[in-house]
């Protein structure tokens, strides 16, 4: 019901900028193209700087996944418990680029009274992986028609990602990855009926969101072919601020540029914030090294104690009796 | 235990299928056997905390203060600022469920509730109603939910059915912590007077007595004596420690657990005879007499309360450096919180061990230092006469305490010691074992006799594994270096896993000391320090 909802939701969309877009031209090409981008950097912008980073860390908490540093010949985890800024890195950068924690993903089973098996599960940590690494590529290979002359690293993703040479123009291979891994993504969470359970709205509406404009994008390159000149004037002029919108563009391309708009506009306000919060989690960028180094806590505020003096004046003639020392004998 | 609750054989019999209605419309069910009691009111006045009341889960009305709700979303306000990582585990779970299975009383329950990501989306729904753009408009379709009393009854359920053990935060792609969103819940929790008497009680008592059992002084160190006389049968050795004396070289904190209860008593007697070996100038504190920080399972200021005490009594005391019993949650407050709240502790020394000249320099700003780590470092120079053989009854196996391995990674330095002081040792399964550990289930306060039947469901995974190696390698001792472990595991052990028992590692380092002045029957390995035969010791391993 609520993968309908996002689905609806989505199609919707779609059909929106499919139907208006070519008689509002400036409206959805270029209007809510910038609104998009606007309110996506400055979401981000707010949140990361203005939201998380004005809430200070006060504690150490960081996740310890190795041997701490201890002992001079005890091998330290120097990346999974580190306590350098060199190991902070390294660490942040197999979370980031190879997803290391979901690796360790493993699938529990009870077997019976005292047998519970772990099994590898590296199928979410492939999916996951397959999706974000296809588009990553899609987003630089898309720089060709942002740029004139054409930045060379798109020119390069262009050719390996078109490697095999299937059809005219040639299939680009991530097009395909990036459709197949959401799709398993979401057929997931449809079928597994834990992580229906478990589903929201805001987790189906992104995926239908991106499976939308994979599919716009893969149409719109062989099947309804569109007027690929008049695109690229237009992105040069979006980024260069003096906008032109061809006259002939199709109306998919419409749908294609609506959904990445809502994409980008829906970024901030969502779950997709993953993508730089991943950077902020105190379980994980900090250093392992807080009986070394003390961490400071900004509101570390007085609290009430019970002092050494309240205690004894409560029990100095008990302890008196079984020879404890006091400091007062009286 | 076997006549209340379920045989292992019906336990496994989990349900892992969700209920069909959405999970925002399953009301709490308390279920006996799976929940805590209530804070006492003596308890909530005693800390400070407002809203002091006798009631009852079962009520139906939990005589909320009036202004509950306002005063619930002003706290998360309030910690939504303060904490970043509340601030970002808030908004940034993306439900993957890598989380689900991960976490025992889910494996051991099936409830979807103790999913750790719903367990935390319980906090999340009314965050995304009352603190997001998305929520304030869309409500229930951008996952939020009306705040309401069943609410607060399923938080209370929910977060005490975590022990804050954090092996979820190991497979989180973002390392969501769901140890804090707990932390926060109970504070959130506080604010409205609820809280489970099991935590609150011991760290009332922490507050006025300094050990969680409320020992007075003089009843501390008649604990102690108790436990010196009886070492002293056991080995012939009479090691006496000393109390609150002022210019020792190093104050000893460790579990109150460790002076009156089985078996963390002979922990306490390795101690005794570990400091008695090397001629130790080391003191006890009554005032300090408590290595646990019960504030842990209740607000980050009676953490700081709790602690504070560690600091000032070395300051008192005059000492130089503080070493620290075998704990785990104590461990996670050393490690990643007392220097940040009671620190810097500047008027004492970098830790040096007086034995090897060793200047423990990773806890050169907290001044405190493992015993495993103190006691590692003393075997590796070949200071300590270990004779393992007196401990080959013992077939044992290591358990990761949660804190000492996920917030602090004290991994290699039990096993170091383990391997020195016995001639055998198994680990359990790598899924198991390490930063993958399974929780004793009776952690942040969980331990407690009417919340058995949770414990049970939540020690299945740790009582699989130890069946596992019980039943391969004929291992019968599991040892660990938590007082909440060797409270609660036996049970577990009993029934998950009979015939295995639970020991200290100092208790093994113990029984393998070669001391002077040793009784004949110590010397010839005929009894432990808990006065048995190697038959009656071997007696669990014939399963």
């Amino acid at each position: 019901m609520k993968a309908l909802y996002a689905l609806v939701a989505v199609a919707v969309l779609f059909a929106i900028a499919y139907l208006a877009g070519p008689s509002m031209q400036v409206v959805f090409a270029v209007a809510v193209p910038y609104a998009a981008m606007a309110i996506f950097l400055a979401g981000v912008v707010y949140r990361v700087a203005f939201k998380w980073g004005k809430a200070p860390v006060p504690f150490a908490i960081a996740t310890t996944c190795g041997q701490q540093k201890s002992l001079p010949w005890i091998r330290q985890a120097k990346v999974e418990n580190p306590s350098s800024t060199m190991g902070v890195v390294a660490r942040m950068a197999l979370e980031v680029l190879v997803f290391r924690s979901l690796f360790r993903n493993t699938k529990m089973s009870v077997k019976g009274p005292g047998h519970v098996t772990y099994d590898g599960e590296w199928m979410l940590w492939a999916g996951a992986i397959v999706f974000h690494y296809s588009f990553l590529v899609i987003v630089l290979r898309h720089m060709r028609f942002f740029t004139e002359p054409v930045v060379p690293v798109a020119t390069l993703l262009q050719k390996v990602d078109g490697f095999f040479e299937l059809g005219v123009p040639t299939l680009y291979i991530t097009g395909v990855t990036l459709v197949v891994a959401v799709g398993f993504l979401l057929a997931r969470r449809l079928v597994s009926p834990q992580l229906r359970y478990i589903s929201l709205v805001a987790d189906y509406f992104p995926l239908f969101l991106i499976i939308g404009i994979g599919l716009s994008g893969i149409v719109m390159r062989h099947f309804m072919k569109t007027d690929v000149v008049g695109i690229k004037e237009l992105a040069v002029g979006l980024v260069t601020f003096k906008p032109v919108v061809s006259k002939s563009i199709a109306p998919i391309f419409y749908g294609h540029v609506f959904l990445v708009s809502v994409l980008l506009a829906y970024f901030p306000f969502s779950k997709l914030t993953h993508m730089a919060g991943v950077f902020m989690s105190p379980t994980r960028n900090l250093r392992c090294n807080s009986r070394e180094v003390r961490h400071v806590n900004p509101w570390n505020h007085p609290v009430k104690v019970h002092t050494y003096e309240e205690y004894e004046d409560e029990f100095r003639d008990k302890m008196k009796a079984v020879g404890l020392p006091v400091e007062k004998d009286e | 235990m076997s006549e209340e609750h379920p045989k292992p054989e019906e336990l496994v019999k989990i349900d892992f299928q969700p209920p069909d209605k959405d999970w925002m419309d399953v009301p709490p069910s308390f279920k006996k056997g799976t929940y805590n009691y209530p804070a006492a009111k003596k308890n909530i006045d005693y800390l400070g905390f407002p809203h002091g009341r006798q009631w009852s889960v079962e009520d139906k009305d939990w005589g909320l203060p009036s202004n509950w709700k306002e005063t619930v979303l002003a706290g998360m306000k309030d910690r939504l600022e303060r904490f970043r990582s509340f601030s970002v585990f808030m908004d940034i779970c993306v439900r993957c469920g890598a989380c689900a299975d991960k976490c025992h009383f889910y494996m051991g329950s099936g409830d979807p509730k103790n999913m750790p990501v719903l367990r935390a989306e319980l906090l999340r729904s009314v965050y995304r109603q009352n603190f997001t753009t998305a929520g304030k408009i869309f409500g229930k379709l951008a996952g939020g939910r009306e705040l309401t009393e069943d609410v607060i009854k399923e938080w209370y359920y929910y977060f005490y059915q975590c022990t804050e053990c954090r092996r979820c935060s190991v497979f989180c792609p973002y390392g969501i912590d769901t140890a804090e969103i707990t932390m926060m819940a109970r504070e959130l929790m506080y604010d409205l007077g609820i809280g489970i008497n099991w935590a609150l009680e011991p760290a009332a008592n922490c507050f006025r007595t300094g050990n969680h059992l409320g020992l007075q002084p003089h009843t501390f160190k008649d604990n102690v004596d108790f436990v010196v006389d009886e070492l002293e049968e056991a080995t012939g050795i009479r090691a006496e420690p000393s109390f609150n004396r002022k210019g020792a070289e190093i104050l000893f904190v460790t579990p109150s657990a460790d002076v009156f209860a089985e078996p963390a008593i002979y922990t306490f007697m390795g101690y005794l005879l570990l400091f008695k070996f090397l001629d130790l100038d080391v003191t006890l504190s009554t005032y300090t007499s408590e290595g646990g920080n019960f504030g842990l399972f209740t607000s980050h200021d009676t953490i700081k309360r709790l602690n504070a005490k560690m600091y000032a009594e070395a300051k008192r005391l005059g000492v130089k450096w503080i070493l620290g019993g075998e704990c785990g949650h104590m461990w996670r407050v050393v490690h990643e919180y007392m220097d940040t709240l009671n620190g810097p502790a500047d008027f004492l020394e970098v830790p040096k061990s007086p034995v090897t000249g060793t200047v423990f320099e990773h806890a050169r700003s907290t001044k405190m230092v493992h015993i495993c780590e103190f006691t590692a470092d003393l075997i590796k120079h070949n200071k300590l006469r270990l004779d393992p053989a007196r401990n080959d009854a013992v077939i044992p196996t290591f358990h990761d305490s949660c804190n000492p391995a996920r917030a602090m990674g004290l991994l290699e330095e039990p096993r170091y010691i383990l391997r020195n002081v016995c001639n055998q040792f198994y680990e359990m399964p790598e899924n198991t074992i390490r930063e993958q550990t399974f929780c004793c289930a009776g952690g942040a306060g969980l331990g407690n006799d009417e919340n058995m039947e949770m414990r049970l469901r939540g020690g299945l995974p740790r009582g699989a594994a130890l069946k596992h190696v019980r039943d391969t390698h004929g291992v019968n001792t599991m040892a660990c270096v938590c007082a909440i472990d060797k409270a609660t595991l036996p049970p577990l052990a009993e029934y998950w896993a009979p015939g295995v028992r639970i020991c200290g590692v100092h208790e093994l380092v113990g029984n393998a000391l070669v001391m002077d002045g040793e009784s004949e029957d110590r010397k010839a390995r005929r009894i432990n320090l808990r006065k048995e035969t190697a038959e009656e010791q071997g007696g669990g391993a014939d399963v």
